[in-house]
């Protein structure tokens, strides 16, 4: 018995100091190259010249194809604008009332009453502060895509589902889909199809197709065993069963991939406005942002919530009406299409009779006191300009500008008041380096190993480490957690970002997603526990995050640019804003699904409420908090790009640039890297999940 | 050891042909299974495949299955959970390919049939009935029923007027308009068989039908079934893990361990002379009284010419014990033609209930 203790034991020391031992090594390596590589520049930022033409090889590769296939998809991108431009004729000509109160009735139809309000004052403001036209524009472009995404998805889909082989291939495609930012894919279609509304449409259909495909790839999945063979057993063909059974058992599942569709389609065609051309909400936000004129951003941007809100209810109101506890039914498909026709006849003639204003809202009606609003914005910034400006400062120069390029570089009599003398740092170092010791002397090899790179991180910034050091921690760490495959992604990954030439950039990304995450976590995290324990603060919080997630990620710069103007920190803040919804979402989720056996069993061993919540709640929750975790670093990536709009730098703005220089191999470089930092970051992080199953 | 097959006893009752018989039936989960089978049958003995399987880690959820159902008999598979019951049952209807075997249907093998011809012996052969039901959420009840009539190209009122007289069958008259969710698991189940019945099968699968009732509603369900069965006169093959659903249905009885068929007999058979203790262990707390019929335990008629009740041959050893009094030394069994066919003493129905005969270790 004793012995067995031991042998386990020194098995368990062995193993530890195996893992250790790497570290011990990299930190070493580390400490070495930082002391004595200072000047040595190209462990910083490698020049051009020492690295492969990448982003030039794909350029000439995307201006070859544009050049060849000319031929095929300048036709192609004519042949989807006919409907378009049909769609957008009609709904254009049609009176306003008549596209409201159809709207309304086919939300009513899926939804029921409030469904049908929530359509019907929706719409109303889009046409009193007079954004009709554009909205419809941008409506069309929705419309157009949806079948488009929602049969393509569809399709690929159920490919997926009976070719099992496919499935490895299709998640990978499905990744970058959705991680590449929009804005790298919309030069190779410009360059591809030339500048037009096809261009938005394509970009679209790309980032609104992966939901549906996951959606329906699950629904088939989910069908029972059971159900699918009693249609075996009813003597069903393959096809039949297909039609009558399996999709119908599916179709919950494959709304809500509708709804997401619809979603993702809207975000889209708004950011795609940045190409122009289409006179649609996103380009008249996009525009008013550049002049700063909040005021009539606002309001376009409100327009713009009206639109995802309307749409989100109503693909949610269908997908719900499927499930069997449906409380509202609706008309039958007879009458439905009978109450379409009424309201279209009777509308189209009320309207003929009073043009004004029941055709077109009349000019002199409009409600837009942008100007207003705008005064109003300057007073306040005015009156509150240097407290705000303070609170932006002591943030900038306390949290971000460390992480960013150090705590050496960043400590000067400027910010901090004082600056950093060879004694103090000396003195920082040992500190470090005792606790470190002490931490070893306690066995907590894991955390002796934090102290030195943690603080390595916050002394020299992500953009003071040199590459080697950045690839050694994060390739070590990746490959402990996660085995030789994930550790293997991610070296490659960080590879390709130092050879294709965007190392500065993407540490520049790396950095401000970081402090967004951690943001994110420590607010959303208190955020939820907070909402977890009180029903109040849950019913508060649950409709804010409904919103800010249905929000086009565009709208959510227009307060933070308003208040901080261009920067890191207005940047971080847009970012914090989309990002931290999942965190409270899944913190709370987490913790009010431990069961009751669980936080009695714990109460009746003993515990203090503290240790009831930290060892018991927090600890059972975990695996849904990680969740969590991972969908804000992807979401943060993902708004980090609509944040340089707003002026940061990094990939983000890389990939802005390439957009206007219409230089497509940059922008595929930066947009790949984008994608790289997201998938490893998830890899990581589905390793670590994996690991406390 | 080779069970005795099931022709040699269960014909005691009438001589029928088989409906269904399957035999060298195999299912293995593993990689490329078929190597087992690279040259046929061979010689190699179902034994020596079993353990070549075993050592590659492979899962054999039926091995070396053979057995014949009569016509219009009632056969029950009976086994621990995993054991490969549902296995045999979908293999027998192709919902599962056999890795090798031969499974005939009215003297035609079905592993041999086309994928078209298998949509039509389903269509107009089979009907089979789920544990958890397998009925479509997004039709009513009466769409449910009159589906597999869908399948077939019949039109929507003609399958209607088939799909009311089979709801009415099963007892289900006035919720042809609900949806499944609305129902509880009996009435769902109801449905299950309506729909399964609605083809009017030859053969009738049933995969545990009942597993998921509650016992006061399984035993109501069990009742309807006979009646429905006696009514319908279909050949079933029925699947259950309850000893005691098994003796109570059954004309016949396959019990199955980890993929192997260990007994096939009649009920009284199983209790009274079980072939191994793996089998012994499931009939160890059945209450032999209530499964047992006097049939089973009877002697030969004894003409002494003293009056005796006379019982027919189906009543169970329970209800006949009631009838011995301080006069009755015994009791005359008569068969359906009112022929005297063997007598029952105490002494005899106690000697069964002990389980005398059975070689005890
Ligand atoms: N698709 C499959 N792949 C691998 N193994 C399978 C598969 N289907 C069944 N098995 C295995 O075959 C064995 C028999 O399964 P089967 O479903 O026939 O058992 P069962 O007797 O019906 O059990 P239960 O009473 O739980 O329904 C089990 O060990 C099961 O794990
Ligand atoms: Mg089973």
């Amino acid at each position: 018995m004793r012995n067995m203790a031991l042998a386990n034991a020194v098995a368990t020391v062995r193993r530890d100091v195996r893992s250790a031992l790497p570290w011990l090594l990299v930190i070493l390596i580390s400490g070495l190259v930082m002391m004595f590589g200072r000047e040595i520049e190209w462990l910083f930022d490698p020049p051009a010249k020492y690295l492969p033409p990448i982003s030039a090889t794909v350029e000439a590769v995307m201006s070859w194809i544009a050049d060849n296939f000319n031929w095929l998809m300048r036709p192609m991108s004519q042949l989807v604008e006919v409907p378009m431009s049909g769609l957008r004729a009609a709904l254009d000509w049609l009176p306003w009332t008549t596209v409201t109160l159809i709207v309304v009735f086919v939300a009513w139809q899926g939804g029921g009453r409030t469904t049908a309000l929530t359509a019907l004052f929706g719409l109303i403001y889009v046409t009193v502060v007079g954004y009709w036209e554009e909205g419809i524009n941008t409506l069309t472009l929705v419309l157009v895509c949806i079948p488009i995404a929602v049969g393509l998805g569809f399709v690929i889909g159920l490919l997926g589902f009976r070719f099992r082989s496919l499935r490895p291939f299709l998640n990978t495609l499905l990744d970058l889909m959705q991680t590449v930012p929009a804005f790298a894919y919309l030069i190779p279609i410009l360059l591809l199809f030339g500048f037009g509304p096809a261009v938005g449409l394509i970009a679209s259909v790309i980032f609104s197709t992966p939901p549906m495909v996951r959606n329906t790839l699950l629904g088939l999945r989910l069908v029972p065993t059971e159900v699918r063979e009693s249609g075996t057993m009813s003597g069903c063909t393959p096809r039949q069963r297909f039609w009558w059974i399996e999709v119908p058992s599916a179709l919950p599942q494959l709304l809500i991939g509708v709804n997401q569709t619809t979603m993702a389609a809207l975000s889209m065609v708004v950011i795609a406005a940045i190409i122009g051309g289409f006179d649609d909400i996103g380009w008249e936000v996009l525009t008013r942002l550049r002049k700063a004129q909040f005021g009539q951003s606002i309001f376009a941007g409100m327009a713009i919530v009206c639109l995802a809100i309307i749409l989100d209810r109503i693909t949610r109101a269908y997908a719900m009406r499927q499930l069997p506890m449906a409380s509202h039914v609706g008309l039958s498909l007879g009458k439905f299409a009978a109450g379409l026709l009424a309201i279209l006849c009777f509308t189209l003639g009320l309207a003929w009779m009073f043009p004004e204003p029941l055709w077109n809202w009349p000019e002199a009606w409009v409600f837009y006191p942008a100007e207003a609003i705008n005064s109003a914005v300057d007073r306040f910034v005015a009156a509150n300009g240097l407290l705000i400006e303070a609170i932006k400062n002591q943030f900038v120069f306390i949290v971000l500008l460390p992480i960013k390029i150090g705590l050496f570089r960043a400590v000067a009599p400027f910010t901090w008041g004082f600056s950093l003398t060879a004694t103090s740092i000396a003195l920082l170092w040992t500190v470090v380096a005792v606790a470190s010791m002490v931490a070893l002397g306690y066995g907590r090899w894991r955390l002796a190993a934090l102290f030195p790179v943690a603080f390595g991180l916050l002394f020299f910034g992500f953009t003071g480490l040199a590459w080697p050091v950045v690839m050694l921690v994060f390739g070590l760490f990746a490959f402990q957690l996660g085995g030789p495959r994930v550790g293997l992604f991610v070296t490659s990954s960080l590879l390709f970002l130092l050879l294709s030439g965007i190392w500065q950039p993407a540490m520049i990304s790396v950095y401000l997603c970081t402090v967004a995450v951690i943001f994110c976590l420590l607010v959303g995290g208190l955020i939820g526990i907070l909402a977890s324990t009180s029903d109040t603060m849950s019913s508060i919080i649950r409709p804010i995050n409904d919103t800010l997630q249905t929000l086009p990620q565009f709208v959510l710069l227009i307060p933070a640019l308003m208040l901080f103007r261009v920067g890191d920190f207005t940047a971080m803040i847009a970012i914090v804003a989309y990002a931290i919804v999942p965190m409270i979402r899944y913190t709370e989720q987490g913790l009010r699904q431990v069961s009751r056996t669980a936080i009695e069993a714990g109460i009746s061993s003993g515990c203090t409420p503290f240790q009831l919540f930290w060892q018991i709640r927090f600890k059972l929750a975990m695996p849904q908090i990680l969740i969590g975790v991972n969908q804000t670093i992807l979401f943060g990536l993902n708004m980090l790009v609509i944040a340089a709009l707003v002026g940061t730098t990094g990939l983000g703005q890389q990939i802005y640039l390439a957009l206007s220089k219409a230089d497509s191999g940059a922008g595929i470089v930066a947009g790949l890297g984008m994608a790289l930092i997201a998938m490893s970051a998830d890899r990581i992080l589905q390793a670590y999940l994996r690991r406390t199953d | 050891m080779r069970p005795d097959t099931a022709g040699a006893r269960q014909d005691a009752r009438s001589p029928r042909t088989a409906k269904i018989s399957c035999s060298n039936l195999w299912k293995i989960y593993g990689d490329s299974p078929d190597r087992y089978f690279a040259s046929g049958l061979g010689a190699a003995s179902a034994q020596e495949r079993v353990d070549a399987a075993l050592e590659d880690g492979a899962i054999i959820a039926c091995g070396d299955v053979a057995f014949e159902v009569p016509e219009a008999a009632i056969f029950v598979v009976m086994g621990l959970s995993g054991s490969g019951k549902s296995t045999v049952l979908r293999c027998l209807s192709r919902l599962v390919e056999p890795t090798f075997g031969e499974v005939l249907l009215d003297g035609e093998n079905l592993l041999d049939a086309t994928p078209r011809r298998m949509i039509e012996i389903r269509r107009h052969k089979m009907g089979m009935v789920f544990q958890s039901f397998g009925l479509l959420p997004h039709l009513t009840v009466i769409d449910n029923v009159a589906f597999p009539l869908r399948a077939q190209g019949m039109s929507r009122s003609k399958r209607l007027r088939r799909a009311a007289e089979m709801v009415e069958l099963v007892g289900l008259d006035g919720r042809e308009e609900a949806y499944p969710h609305e129902l509880s698991g009996g009435q769902q189940q109801r449905v299950g068989i309506a729909r399964s019945l609605a083809v009017e099968p030859e053969v009738w699968f049933l995969d545990e039908p009942f597993s998921a009732l509650d016992p006061l509603i399984r035993t109501q369900m069990q009742d309807e079934f006979l009646r429905l069965q006696k009514q319908l006169n279909k050949t079933i093959v029925f699947v259950t893990h309850d000893i005691l659903e098994a003796l109570r249905l059954a004309d016949v009885i396959c019990i199955m361990k980890d993929g192997l068929v260990v007994q096939i007999g009649s009920p009284p058979d199983i209790v009274l002379r079980p072939s191994d203790d793996y089998v012994r262990e499931f009939t160890g707390d059945v209450p032999l009284a209530k499964v047992l019929c006097v049939d089973a335990v009877m002697d030969k008629p004894c003409l002494t010419g003293t009056k005796h009740p006379v019982v027919g041959t189906d009543m169970l050893l329970e209800g006949a014990m009631q009838l011995f009094d301080d006069r009755t030394e015994a009791i005359d069994v008569a068969n359906e033609s009112g022929e005297i066919v063997g007598s029952l003493t105490p002494v005899q129905i106690i000697r069964a209930l002990y389980r005398e005969g059975e070689d005890r270790h």
